[in-house]
């Protein structure tokens, strides 16, 4: 799938592993830290004018609302910089979190390239996008230049097979490749996850796995677009949409098997997404906040599965629970299907769309000693406040359930009958 | 003329993350404060790392988030280049993109005890240890990524553009 897009994105008939090409961008993204940079670098180099604003989106989605003066200055000029250029793909806070509003806004749409000023860009690969982060500069030089170098990725595949148990979800099954593999089995690559657990998978658990797919080192991280994924961007584009994946003749330089049938809930201990164990051999933990939210698990399923565990109960006294749906989108069905009632009569706070604590930014920072329990990206150290405290990743459901018990805990024993 | 960079030569393990080299806690802080936070997992680097140092590590060094503080600040601390066993793709890209002379390079962690002096090549790809007299030469990267770290980074070269056709 790799080869297709850079093969069309750059004009040739075909292109191969090892050979550096130059691609045409089809959507540039850029937040609050990456597109404000960029914009003020492009400036700085002497352009006024950027490549086609048509291709560019921009979030407000890192520091929302603005924590402080700067930030608030930031999305001042963020403002006025996208009017300027007559950019009108811009989405301001409160929208959601760029890895949510792409796909929800229809731009992220399979076969095309796209680059973004955040490592999470590979998102969009759960709709067939071949899609990577890069830093503000590159950012910039797209923003002149609508086209950047490639190197062309091998391509290796996860073979997903059987069942999903109850109580598990994508996110334990991306940990657990992480837990065996390591953060590096896909370095330089591209990762096709297929097989059918993978096809049996809804659009939104597809992009939990894309989005750690740059946890294991993939410059994209794919699935194949189908059914489902037309049905998912049904009513989000006017533009048509075809199916798009592998050629029946693709090759592999691994191909990796894992039946998921007998998966257990992963935890990812400190401080590497790879530190990886089951939970049932994660022992006593406490946690003094439980996170669900982030562009990895903030997404409607995520909450419902999560209220599931919640219904009825409450969070542990020695625990905060906080939950920030993914985008506006989700949150508004979060209220009306009712979902939030059971996080609020559980004793949760609930925020406002956004990336807030997951990069340690602000609303749900960890002091010198605490211990976290989250359903983000991340647990380097440092990496939700103090270089002293401890995150721990794991599912939603798994977040839920360590949240009643104030400490790592098991989502099985929650679930009805 | 190759770029050819000497310093001495500060150790790291394996995976380590641009989280670490350009971290969330402290970022508001003066840099006279601020340079203390990088690399912080490294105690002695951080109180005596100086300009004309150089980076060895092992494998996937960058990892995790596309943060073009962690070359940058590398940069601004006036460390030379970066030799690794291999490196997180993003902080690969950002190193070409401005300008700070990166190298992977298999076996290279074993070939340096830290306080040891390197010599890298870039444009040949030949590291030495000047202290021990051994030698390894990786693979060169390609042309193109050489001229753009020659050039001095990515907006270098759109600048001299936009200079020529204003």
């Amino acid at each position: 799938m790799a080869e297709k897009v850079l093969a069309r994105a750059s004009g040739r008939d075909r292109v191969h592993p090892g050979e550096f090409v130059t691609g045409n961008i089809d959507v540039l993204m850029g937040h609050d830290l990456s597109f404000f940079n960029a914009y003020e670098l492009m400036i700085q180099n002497g352009y006024k004018k950027v490549w086609d604003p048509n291709k560019i989106v921009v979030t407000i989605d890192h520091a929302v609302p603005a924590p402080n003066i700067r930030s608030a200055e930031t999305h001042r000029k963020m403002r006025e910089y996208v009017e300027a250029q007559g950019i009108k793909n811009f989405y301001d806070a409160g929208v959601g979190i760029c890895h949510q509003v792409l796909p929800e806004k229809g731009h992220a749409l399979p076969g095309r390239l796209i680059v973004g000023g955040d490592s999470h860009t590979t998102t969009y690969g759960a709709l067939g996008v071949a899609s990577c982060g890069i830093g503000y500069s590159e950012v910039a030089y797209v923003m002149v230049k609508g086209a950047l170098w490639f190197r062309v990725p091998e391509t290796i595949q996860f073979l997903l097979k059987g069942g999903m148990p109850p109580g598990v979800s994508s996110k334990d099954i991306i940990l657990k490749i992480a837990g065996q593999y390591t953060t590096e089995v896909a370095q330089y690559k591209a990762v096709e996850f297929a097989g059918p657990a993978a096809k049996s998978l809804s659009v939104e658990q597809r992009m939990t796995i894309s989005n750690m797919g740059v946890e294991i080192g993939a410059k994209f991280a794919f699935f194949e677009a189908d059914d489902k994924t037309m049905a998912y961007l049904q009513g989000r584009t006017n533009q048509s949409v075809r199916p798009f994946g592998p050629d029946p003749d693709a090759r592999y330089l691994e191909i990796y098997q894992l039946d998921i049938s007998s998966l257990e809930p992963q935890v990812a201990f400190p401080h590497n997404v790879d530190h990886v164990k089951s939970i049932s051999e994660v022992g006593e933990i406490p946690v003094q906040q439980a996170l669900i939210g982030s562009c990895t698990n903030g997404r409607g399923e995520d909450l419902m599965r999560a209220a599931a565990i919640l219904k009825g109960r409450k969070v542990h006294r020695r625990t905060r629970l906080v939950v920030i749906p993914a985008s506006h989108e989700i949150y508004t069905q979060f209220v009306k299907s009712g979902s939030i009632q059971t996080f609020l009569e559980a004793g949760a706070m609930v925020g406002p769309p956004g990336c807030g604590p997951c990069y340690g930014g602000h609303l749900g920072i960890l002091a010198p000693g605490e211990t976290a329990i989250s359903s983000t990206n991340r647990n380097f150290k440092g990496r939700m406040g103090s270089p002293e405290s401890f995150v721990y990743l794991a599912s939603p459901e798994t977040v839920a359930a360590s949240a009643v018990e104030g400490k790592v805990a098991d989502p099985r024993k929650y679930l009805r009958g | 003329m190759s770029i050819i960079i000497t310093g001495k030569v500060w150790k790291f393990g394996d995976h380590i993350n641009t989280d670490y080299m350009h971290p969330s806690f402290g970022r508001e802080e003066p840099w006279e404060m601020r340079k203390k936070y990088i690399l912080h997992i490294h105690k002695a680097f951080t109180e005596r790392c100086q300009p004309g140092d150089v980076i060895v590590a092992g494998r996937n060094f960058g990892c995790g988030s596309s943060r073009e503080g962690a070359p940058t600040n590398l940069k601004q601390l006036g460390i030379g280049c970066v030799v690794a066993e291999s490196f997180g793709r993003i902080f690969f890209r950002n190193c070409i993109a401005v300008a700070l002379p990166v190298m992977a390079c298999k076996g290279v962690s074993e070939l340096f005890k830290e306080g040891e002096v390197l010599q890298l090549d870039f444009e040949n790809a030949l590291v030495q240890n000047l202290t021990t007299g051994n030698e390894i030469k990786g693979p060169a990267l390609a042309p193109d990524l050489i001229s753009i770290v020659k050039a001095g980074g990515i907006l270098e070269l759109l600048k001299r553009e936009s200079q020529r056709h204003p």
